[in-house]
């Protein structure tokens, strides 16, 4: 039996001149052009040529950008890196071309080429299957939301935080720990110039300027930054390219204003998420404690500690005898529910530094339907609850934090369609398993006969 | 015939018994002492294996063959000396140095028969007088060009001496420090210091006088074995019976424990017992000392399952069954070849026994290597290669049970063969049964994606060289007519689909994994690309074959780029990670995968040959044969469901 069995003649299918028929509509070539077993080879063709020059562009670009311009994307041209070589440019179709290219083709061949027969039910259930998943990566790639969580044994968060995205958080109540009131602004409003105002605040906040990203400094003569309150006086933020390499991070700093009612410059200040982030305040510390110490000073450790206090002292905004905290840090997802962090195991080979397990145990805690449970997260046996899924992320170090209490980092995952693939999965593997055994019955019937 | 056969079998087994030849060394029980349980690298293994994984990183063989005493110094006896008589292993040529430039730098010795040197093998202290110029040129890669991929060879061949030399003196410094010339006595000596050292620390603390000579005495131990301990050599002192399996500990360890006060292990004595009987050179007393050491740990119900592990192990070591099984699939290939051009039918059934004989050998194998590890057959890169090998085996003895054409036992000897040969090579690097990271260590996936996705590589591969024998000898023999060309047409189609149902299956549970251990379905990272590449190809091989684009000559050519695109698939994305325009990117293996892939190049283009080029198209055409292959539409129903 043959897939394309229901061709009438093998020259409907190639590139032979079609048949001389004068009532053919105007959509009948097209139809066919899309519907062709031609158009699904070289479709494929493409994909393999994109996929291979997406991966050796992720030696360079990284595998996030190349990503995004060439999985994620319409068009790309694809141009290597070794000099001398530069002026080489190959245009190529993007993957989200392709994979719309090729649903379409799968579709018209199904409408017009196709006629059931349980023969070919293996076909049909591996074409179906395949749609779900071209379907399902094309869903994740629009729906789905990463963020991280990170906190030390002992803590507890009912947020999660994006590794991308920075807000700018005014806390109007910091008096109960537990419970934080803050109004918050979105990365996409923090530009050099933009005024941020809020009822349930009585000033304005000027953004004088924003750095995408920075890098931070100390500096060496406080007195020259007296027109800055608060950690602008000792540190400096300067700013550097964009970062887009995969899992490094951009660390936004800026400088605001606060402007009373009256009109009236309350200060000015120096926000950087290198304080307001409590991982790039542990990056500091441990780079400032080694450079202390290749600087041969006594207790690098203290120095160090001592210059992170610093960096995250909160800064505030004095105004009717209240005070308001301003902290520039990543976006933070809010949940209905907290995990409390109860224990960090972290166990490696015996007299190696090799890994073995990362497992963290953690209490989920809703108040909102009175659940309370313990539960152990650990790699490859992830927690799935509330429609978000916490994966144990670090794979390689165990950091710890600024008191020595050691840390978890889980990966959060919102995707509502993360079941698609393992169903688009199921029903091509029982598609082709269909397929071919119909084809071995038939060839070992004809064998045996 | 059967005659024959019997004799093939009983010279293959006689090749697996290759004995050791009698060295100065006959009579110690180096047998019993190869069994010993020890720690290293987190793996709880015997004497026997660390040997061998040392041997095989420093000198790229499982052996040392002694051109003085003219006798293979087997990996045991070798590692024995290293730890027990290091002035005799100082001596031995143990490390394997390739770039001349490193030979030159090291102002070592070229090839020279009538003095011994090969002039690619060097002993320790050949080799050092030059430490001081490696530690130099090592620190300064390492300082100047952090990112492996910058170094050119001669730099990376550095490096690995150095991580050679560095392995070396860890192995030196395990049982007891490198210098000790008698351990009984020196750790007779060192309880005799100990009361009296430490009183005169108490005295020297609470500042009165104290006896300057007995703290000194006490300071000279404790330096000695905080220094071996801070090299981190292989953990020798089982964990006491009321310990976790855990618990191994190194000799510096237990020494250093014992001036806090803590007794020492019966085990360091006994290794001190064993050691100075090796030193003096006193087999009857290594032998007993051995065999006390057993029974003590014999009665140790926490080291029972490392001790019959290290004894099962040492078995597989001996055993060597894919090192072995390679000579029967030579055999079986020749003979299988040779059946092509007489058509005799006893050198096929001959092949097919040896190639059956092999498996069998392959399977036990990797049955054993499960046992020993408690995990599923692939792991690594060295045991994928050991599975391809035997997935496309067990492809090939199918086909030829249904074809009896011996085209199934060319594909599968010699792809049985092939990727043995590459296994070989994979594990210079260094222990083949090595510990898994944190984010492999789950037996489910490694069962389920890891195993289905290698024999989509195996199948991929079988269709490929299935391919090259249609061209091969449709080219360059008459042997190809038009019976034979179809049932390897049929052949290629079937494992074709085969390959694309176990590469997409494959494939996608490695996609399902990573969602289950990082949330993420898909994250086109190289190697999920690669395999992604190999579920297009062989989906665009069908289609084309399903549209008429391709006939049976087209579908060999597709199947032989099939064989790039694995490979690729298989090595290249590795090499990605350390990058494409590093000069160490144009070194070893990527040679070799480039060389392989202009080779598939090749044979595509003389499949492309018009066919009045191909030896057995004139054949068919100056006999009243049928027609040739392509000549005419292949599609018909029987050509392309097949």
């Amino acid at each position: 039996m043959s897939a394309v069995a229901t061709d009438p003649t093998p020259a409907a299918r190639g590139s032979a001149a079609p048949p001389p028929a004068p009532a053919r509509a105007w959509w009948r070539p097209l139809l066919d052009f899309f519907s062709s077993l031609r158009l699904t080879v070289v479709l494929l063709a493409l994909s393999i040529v994109v996929v291979f020059f997406g991966t050796l562009a992720q030696t360079e670009d990284g595998l996030y950008v190349a990503q995004e311009k060439y999985f994620q994307s319409l068009f790309a041209v694809w141009s290597p890196h070794t000099p001398g070589w530069q002026w080489l440019k190959i245009p190529l179709p993007g993957g989200y071309l392709l994979g719309i290219l090729l649903l379409i083709n799968l579709l018209a061949a199904h409408a017009t080429r196709f006629k059931f027969t349980w023969k070919k039910s293996g076909i049909f259930l591996t074409h179906f299957g395949i749609i779900l998943l071209l379907i399902g990566q094309l869903t994740t790639d629009l729906f789905s939301r990463e963020s991280r969580m990170r906190f030390a044994e002992g803590e507890f968060r009912n947020y999660t935080e994006d590794f991308h995205s920075t807000e700018l958080a005014v806390l109007t109540d910091t008096t109960d720990p537990t419970l934080e009131q803050a109004v918050v602004f979105p990365e996409s409003r923090l530009q050099s110039g933009a005024e941020l105002k809020h009822n349930s605040l009585p000033f304005t906040l000027r953004i004088v300027e924003y750095f995408p990203n920075s890098d931070p400094e100390v500096l060496a003569d406080p007195a020259s930054a007296t027109n800055f309150t608060g950690i602008g006086r000792r540190f400096a933020f300067s700013p550097i390219p964009v970062t887009r390499a995969m899992d490094s991070k951009n660390v936004p700093s800026s400088v605001v204003e606060a402007v009373g009612p009256d009109g009236k410059v309350l200060g000015r200040w120096f926000l950087s998420a290198w304080a307001g982030d409590a991982d790039m305040a542990n990056v500091l510390f441990v780079s400032w404690m080694r450079s202390f110490q290749k600087q041969g000073d006594g207790s690098p450790f203290v120095r160090a500690r001592r210059l992170v206090d610093d960096i995250t002292t909160p800064q505030t905004v004095e105004i009717g005898g209240k005070s308001y905290t301003l902290v520039l840090r990543p976006e933070r997802y809010y949940q209905p529910f907290s995990l409390d962090l109860l224990k960090v195991t972290h166990e490696k080979y015996q007299g190696t530094d090799t890994p073995k397990n990362f497992q963290s145990r953690v209490r989920i805690d809703n108040p909102g339907t009175g659940e309370k449970r313990e539960v152990d997260i650990y790699m490859n046996n992830p927690l799935r609850y509330d429609g978000l899924t916490f994966f144990q992320h670090q794979m390689d170090s165990s950091p710890m934090n600024l008191d020595g209490r050691p840390v978890t980092v889980f990966q959060v995952v919102r995707n509502p369609t993360w079941l698609t693939p393992y169903l688009g999965t199921l029903v091509v593997g029982a598609g082709l398993m269909v397929q071919f055994s119909i084809h071995l019955f038939c060839f070992i019937r004809k064998r045996t006969a | 015939m059967k005659k024959l056969f019997l004799w093939l079998l009983i010279l293959g087994g006689l090749s697996s018994l290759r004995g050791t030849a009698a060295g100065p060394n006959a009579a110690y029980d180096l047998e019993s002492f190869a069994k010993l349980p020890v720690v290293f690298n987190g793996r709880h293994q015997p004497v026997d294996s660390l040997g061998r994984n040392s041997l095989i990183q420093i000198r790229h063989r499982y052996g040392l063959y002694d051109a003085k005493e003219k006798r293979e110094v087997p990996a045991a006896e070798w590692v024995a000396e290293v730890m027990m008589r290091p002035e005799v292993a100082d001596d031995r040529k143990a490390f394997r140095l390739d770039h001349p430039d490193l030979i030159s730098l090291l102002k070592l010795p070229g090839k020279d028969e009538s003095r011994g040197e090969d002039g690619k093998h060097y002993s320790w202290n050949q080799l050092a007088p030059g430490f001081k110029e490696i530690e130099d040129q090592a620190r300064r890669i390492l300082s100047e060009k952090k990112d492996a991929s910058q170094r050119n060879a001669f730099e990376q061949d550095l490096l690995k001496l150095r991580n050679a030399l560095t392995l070396y003196l860890r192995l030196k410094n395990t049982v007891h420090p490198q210098d000790t010339t008698n351990f009984t006595e020196e750790l007779a000596a060192f309880e005799q210091a100990i009361p009296g050292g430490v009183a005169a620390a108490r005295e020297q603390q609470v500042g009165r006088s104290y006896n300057t000579n007995d703290l000194e005495r006490l300071l000279r131990f404790a330096s000695r074995y905080d220094v071996i301990k801070e090299m981190e050599p292989p953990l020798i002192i089982p964990p006491a019976p009321t310990k976790t399996a855990e618990d191994w500990q190194r000799s510096g360890d237990v020494l250093l424990n014992h001036l806090r006060g803590e007794p020492l292990p019966e085990a360091l004595t006994s290794w001190a017992a064993i050691s100075t009987a090796f030193r003096t050179g006193n087999p009857t007393e290594f032998n007993s000392a051995v065999a006390r050491y057993q029974q003590q740990l014999a009665a140790n119900p926490v080291v029972a399952p490392d001790r019959a592990k290290a004894s099962r192990e040492v078995f597989f070591n001996r055993m060597a069954p894919f090192y072995n099984t390679m000579p029967l699939y030579v055999g079986a290939f020749l003979l299988a070849c040779f059946y092509w051009f007489n058509f005799a039918e006893w050198a096929r059934k001959t092949a097919w026994w040896m190639v059956m004989v092999a498996f069998v050998i392959h399977t036990i194998g990797l049955i054993f290597r499960m046992w020993l590890e408690g995990r599923p057959p692939v792991t690594n890169l060295y045991s994928s290669a050991i599975f391809i090998g035997w997935g496309s085996v067990g492809l090939g003895l199918i086909l030829e049970k249904f074809w009896r054409n011996g085209i199934g036992l060319v594909v599968g000897s010699s792809l049985g063969f092939v990727t043995l040969i590459i296994a070989h090579n994979l594990a210079l690097g260094g222990d083949t049964l090595q510990m898994l990271q944190a984010v492999l260590d789950t037996n489910f996936w490694l069962a389920t994606h890891v195993v289905i996705v290698t024999l989509g590589y195996a199948s991929t591969y079988v269709a490929g060289f299935l391919a090259i024998i249609y061209i091969v000898r449709g080219v360059f023999t008459k042997g190809l007519d038009e019976a034979t060309g179809k049932s390897l047409a049929r052949m290629v189609y079937g494992i074709v689909c085969f390959g694309t149902l176990f590469s997409f299956v494959g494939t996608v549970l490695g996609g399902i994994w990573a969602d289950q251990s990082w949330g993420r379905f898909w994250g086109w990272d190289p190697k999920e690309n690669g395999a992604l590449i190999i579920v297009l190809w062989n989906a665009l091989i069908l289609h084309a074959r399903w549209g008429g684009l391709v006939r049976e000559r087209g579908l060999m050519n597709l199947a032989i780029v099939g064989n790039i695109v694995t490979s690729w698939s298989w090595f290249g994305t590795n090499m990605l990670g350390i990058g494409l325009h590093s000069y160490g990117f144009m070194s070893g293996a990527f040679l070799w995968l480039g060389g392989f892939i202009l080779s598939q190049l090749a044979l595509v283009a003389l499949g492309s040959l018009p066919f009045e080029y191909w030896r057995s198209h004139q054949a068919r055409k100056t006999g009243s044969g049928p027609r040739p292959p392509g000549a005419r539409p292949s599609r018909t129903p029987e050509a392309v469901a097949a």
